[in-house]
């Protein structure tokens, strides 16, 4: 503690040498710094001397996507590492990290489960924050105890979605886009998948995904090289070396178009409209980036933006995006609008897909994004957290180091026609999924007395299916 | 205002980060609402990445969440923020930062909900969503469009306290915000027909953070309760009955009597030269008339006279519990280190993992599946301590709410462990340093302890004087102002969603 106050009292002349000199030079992305330690765990580092500070993110293939047929695994795996390790309990576990100020997290998504640390850079309070890291990722204990309690955990985490109508098509969105794909597994499991679920197989999941060749490990902060190698050394010995994860198996888009509508008691309804987008590494990437950027992903600017939102008052927010991951990922298009608006919320937002697809971006259009794209690009990697989310993204999808060094240039060179063309290709709005949660008796009701349009003809109703197949 | 992403991303339930920090505190940001939501950048891909099991009832607004995980600001002493006054009176604050060729630039308005009354709640955050449609030089649309073309990030928020404006730029395009932000300081246009379409797009904004959000919907009427007189009674986003009711005249009156260069507050953070920036500002501003700011009216909320309660019933699938004592905030505590020494009563609650309620009430005795102590002392106006969470499913609200309160009367009959105390004092010091991360938080900082009143040098006072606080200080706040008289407390108690979706519903 004595050492953290004498930190800050000297923070005002660290912060006025180092800022003398900055890393960037204007437009240029820092520069990435890459190995492999001795059993195989991939390395991506950033020094960042100027605050005394250091970022850690180890990433693995292992995300709910790996949980099989027994969703919420990786979930609950991940949320077990800090409640017991090598011999010390979870109180204890918390102390250690936050008696020397450092912030610990450890996390599951789609794809990945990845752990991570910041701490400051004073050698006892950086050590002790590592050590207690390294203890966690290596010699986790599953304690019984705590794995019942987690389980109760997650089981009200799942009945707060159930009150979120947001959530709840989320949730519906994924389960019919991608059908018995793993990528369709519920992040946070089912109520009898929980239920279900050992803390043996907690263990087999970790045995299994939580190696080094399996990893990456993302650096940034007041370390140098040599130190930083000797860290990294440090981190992929705690682990064995172990096998990369199978491959995700391909993603089949669907073939016809389908709506599901779910019920909810919210004065809003919850659209999200989709299909199978693109992959990490995509040939197509760059420029239905830059396509959606004009149709729906660039705020204000965009085209969904102004004609739902800003010529019509439908909804606050309307965006489109696609989520490339190792496999196909999705494209989704979201809204949310009082419920007798929502069949002409959908209308207003497939007929600008159309028109968009028919016609493509203007050239002014497309010049805009671009100087957009470009001139925001600085903005990107402004902070050390900004740069490790990013070097953790490219090393775990394998992209090249110089991949934001390029991002603007490959942006600038895609032409209009070519837009146009991967668009037609890979955008089909007559097999595209259609959800919407909301009060359907409010619509009814009120649509039928307003009487104010045209049917849409895609929207078709068709009552919900419960979720009972267990996906992956 | 990076928000959030309200898109159906694969995520895990919320975690809330319970980290303390000035930025945090500060600046509040649940009672932030912006002008539209930010995607994540699909080119970052950043998954969700949460301990899932750890919080999973805390469902609060979206917003909330994301936020709290942002990093926050910096704490250098103001010897290295330049300051200057136009004659005009816009004050100007500029921070170097030249770790990226970026800068931030916010423009601050002292008008929020609390400058609102009865009738016209929502009229500062109404406006603040007007201000993109377009003044006397530049046609609505255009402003989005030359910020875009520039590569700039650009929003706005208001709050209780304040209405911001902010622009994220490369550090060379600086001009092009600064240009644009003096233009709509005085030559809005407010367009009828625009503010009727608009009007409806906060009405959706209304529904979707808070009326099918059944913990908003309760801390939305649990405020009105808390608060009897003092306008923090009151939603930012105004109650609907006042959306319905909202004439463009009303705002026009507003813009008129509160958008002035002597009612604002300039702040640039990056990688910028001072004397550079106040060159510029200058040329843009300066020529830009003084008005009359007119003193907002005092309002002190009134004492309390004993406890308060109420139930909120919703279709919900969690009960949650709201309760907040009345505290002084360091804007009228009478001693100095009252504000400090809540500050850290909360943290000793509920600053981290290893924090009383993580320790005990969630992991010990499992009664609660989240709890959370906030106090809220750096505002315009004195505010709430605030204890909140939802039971664990084989317990009760009423088991909860005991629970904590015997947390409180621990705090009152015995003073913290000098351990305990270092740990919070240790995360506060290792926060600042992680706080000097991201710009747009230092300027936040600055922005909102200038446009509150507290004025911005106390950036720098906030930790010595966190590490001046002593156990006996803190039990007795504890006693003095955690006292069931001054407590008010909200049930959410949850009604059944609909047949529909109750059936298809798994066992439980």
């Amino acid at each position: 503690m004595k050492i953290l106050q004498h930190l800050y009292r000297l923070l005002t002349a660290t912060l006025l040498l180092t800022l003398i000199g900055s890393i960037q030079s204007a437009l240029a992305a820092p520069k990435i710094q890459h190995w492999q330690t001795a059993n195989g765990l991939r390395v991506y580092f950033v020094p960042a001397p100027q605050l005394p500070m250091l970022d850690l993110q180890l990433v693995f293939s292992g995300g709910s996507a790996r949980d099989g047929d027994k969703p919420g695994l990786a979930m609950l795996t991940s949320s077990m590492l800090n409640k017991g390790a090598d011999g010390m309990n979870a109180d204890q576990i918390a102390e250690a990290f936050e008696s020397v100020g450092a912030q610990f997290s450890s996390g599951s998504g789609m794809e990945r489960s990845s752990l991570g640390l910041r701490t400051i850079t004073l050698p006892d309070e950086q050590k002790k924050a590592l050590d207690t890291w390294l203890k966690v990722l290596g010699k986790p204990d599953f304690p019984e105890k705590d794995f019942a309690r987690t389980k109760k955990q997650a089981l009200i985490g799942l009945q707060a979605e159930k009150q979120d109508p947001g959530s709840i098509a989320s949730k519906a969105f994924y389960k019919n886009l991608y059908g018995d794909h793993p990528y369709a597994s519920p992040e946070n499991g089912t109520e009898e998948s929980i239920a279900a679920i050992t803390l043996d197989d907690l263990k087999a999941f970790y045995k299994k995904h939580y190696v080094a060749k399996n990893g990456i490990l993302a650096i940034v902060g007041n370390i140098d090289r040599k130190h930083a190698e000797a860290l990294a050394e440090t981190v992929s010995s705690s682990i064995p070396a172990g096998e990369k994860a199978a491959a995700i198996p391909p993603v089949k888009p669907l073939t016809e178009a389908k709506t599901v509508h779910i019920n909810f008691p919210s004065s809003q309804s919850h659209v999200y409209i989709g299909q199978i987008g693109d992959k990490r590494g995509d040939k197509d990437y760059f420029t239905l980036y830059l396509g959606n950027h004009v149709f729906g992903g660039s705020g204000f600017t965009s085209r969904l933006m102004k004609e739902v939102r800003v010529k019509r008052g439908l909804s606050y927010s309307v965006y489109s995006y696609f989520s490339p991951q190792r496999e196909l990922g999705p494209y989704i298009l979201g809204l949310q609008t009082k419920n007798d608006q929502v069949d002409e919320a959908i209308k207003v937002s497939r007929d600008e897909l159309n028109k968009f697809l028919k016609e493509g971006p203007s050239e002014a259009e497309l010049e805009q994004s671009k100087k957009n794209i470009t001139g925001g690009f600085p903005l990107r990697t402004a902070s050390n957290s900004d740069i490790v989310s990013y070097i953790a993204m490219i090393g775990f999808y394998g992209l090249p180091l110089d991949y934001l060094d390029t991002f603007a240039d490959t942006v600038n060179k895609i032409s209009r026609d070519e837009v146009i063309d991967a668009w037609k290709r890979r955008v089909h709005p007559e097999k595209m999924l259609t959800v919407v949660v909301g009060n359907e008796k409010q619509k009814d009701k009120q649509t039928g007395k307003k009487n104010q349009q045209e049917g849409n003809k895609q929207v078709e109703k068709s009552t919900q299916k419960k979720a009972t197949t267990p996906a992956g | 205002m990076k928000i959030t992403k309200e898109a159906p991303q694969k995520r895990s339930a919320p975690q809330t980060e319970k980290i303390l920090t000035l930025m945090k505190k500060i600046f509040n940001r649940y009672l932030l609402l912006s002008l539209f939501i930010t995607l994540t950048s699909p080119l970052s891909a950043k998954d969700t990445q949460t301990d899932s099991a750890k919080e999973p009832a805390n469902s609060q607004p979206a917003s909330e969440k994301t936020l709290s995980q942002t990093n926050n600001d910096l704490t250098a002493p103001h010897s290295q923020i330049s300051e200057k006054t136009l004659d005009n009176g816009l004050k100007i604050l500029v921070k170097k930062d030249n770790r990226a060729p970026v800068v931030v630039l916010q423009l601050w308005y002292r008008v929020g909900t609390s400058y609102e009354h009865e009738g016209i709640t929502g009229l500062s955050h109404a406006l603040e969503h007007m201000m993109f449609k377009g003044t006397k030089n530049h046609a609505s649309g255009e402003f989005e469009k030359i910020l875009s073309v520039n590569g700039a990030r650009n929003n706005a928020f208001t709050s209780q306290d304040y209405t911001a404006y902010y622009e994220v730029i490369a550090k060379d395009r600086l001009e092009v915000a600064m240009e644009l932000e003096a233009d709509r300081m005085r030559n809005l246009i407010l367009d009828e027909k625009e503010f009727k379409k608009e009007i409806e797009v906060v009405k959706e904004e209304r529904r979707w953070r808070t009326d099918d959000r059944p913990t908003s919907l309760t801390r939305e009427q649990f405020n009105a309760v808390a608060f009897l007189n003092s306008p923090y009674r009151a939603p930012v986003i105004g109650w609907m009955v006042d959306l319905d009711t909202m004439k463009v005249g009303d705002l026009r009156k507003w813009y008129e009597k509160w958008y002035a260069p002597n009612n604002a507050t300039l702040v640039v953070v990056g990688d910028v030269e001072p004397d550079a920036v106040f060159a510029l500002v200058e040329k843009y501003f300066a020529r830009i008339k003084t008005s009359d700011i007119p003193a907002p009216k005092l309002r002190t909320e009134v004492e309390q006279k004993g406890p308060r309660s109420i139930v909120v019933k919703a279709p919900a699938k969690l009960p949650y519990l709201r309760m907040g004592y009345k505290t002084p905030g360091l804007i009228n505590a009478k001693e100095k280190w009252e504000p400090y020494a809540l500050e850290v009563l909360a943290n000793i609650l509920d600053g981290g993992s290893s924090a009383r309620f993580a320790k005990k009430l969630v992991r010990d005795k499992e009664i609660a599946a989240s709890a959370g102590a906030s106090y809220d002392g750096f505002g315009r106006l004195p505010n709430l301590f605030v204890l909140s969470g939802t039971p664990t499913k084989s317990k009760t609200i009423e088991d909860l709410k005991k629970a904590m309160l015997e947390e409180i009367e621990l705090l009152k009959t015995e003073k913290v462990s000098e351990e305990e105390l270092k740990r919070v004092k240790a995360q506060v010091v290792a926060s600042e340093v992680y706080q000097r991360d991201s710009i747009e938080n230092i300027a936040s900082v600055l922005g909102s302890l200038e446009s509150v009143g507290l004025g911005y040098q106390l950036i720098d006072e906030y930790v010595p004087e966190i590490l001046k606080v002593t156990p006996e200080q803190i039990q007795k706040v504890a006693q003095k102002y955690l006292i069931e008289d001054h407590l008010t407390v909200a049930r959410l108690q949850p009604l059944p969603l609909d047949k529909k979706a109750a059936t298809s519903e798994e066992g439980e």
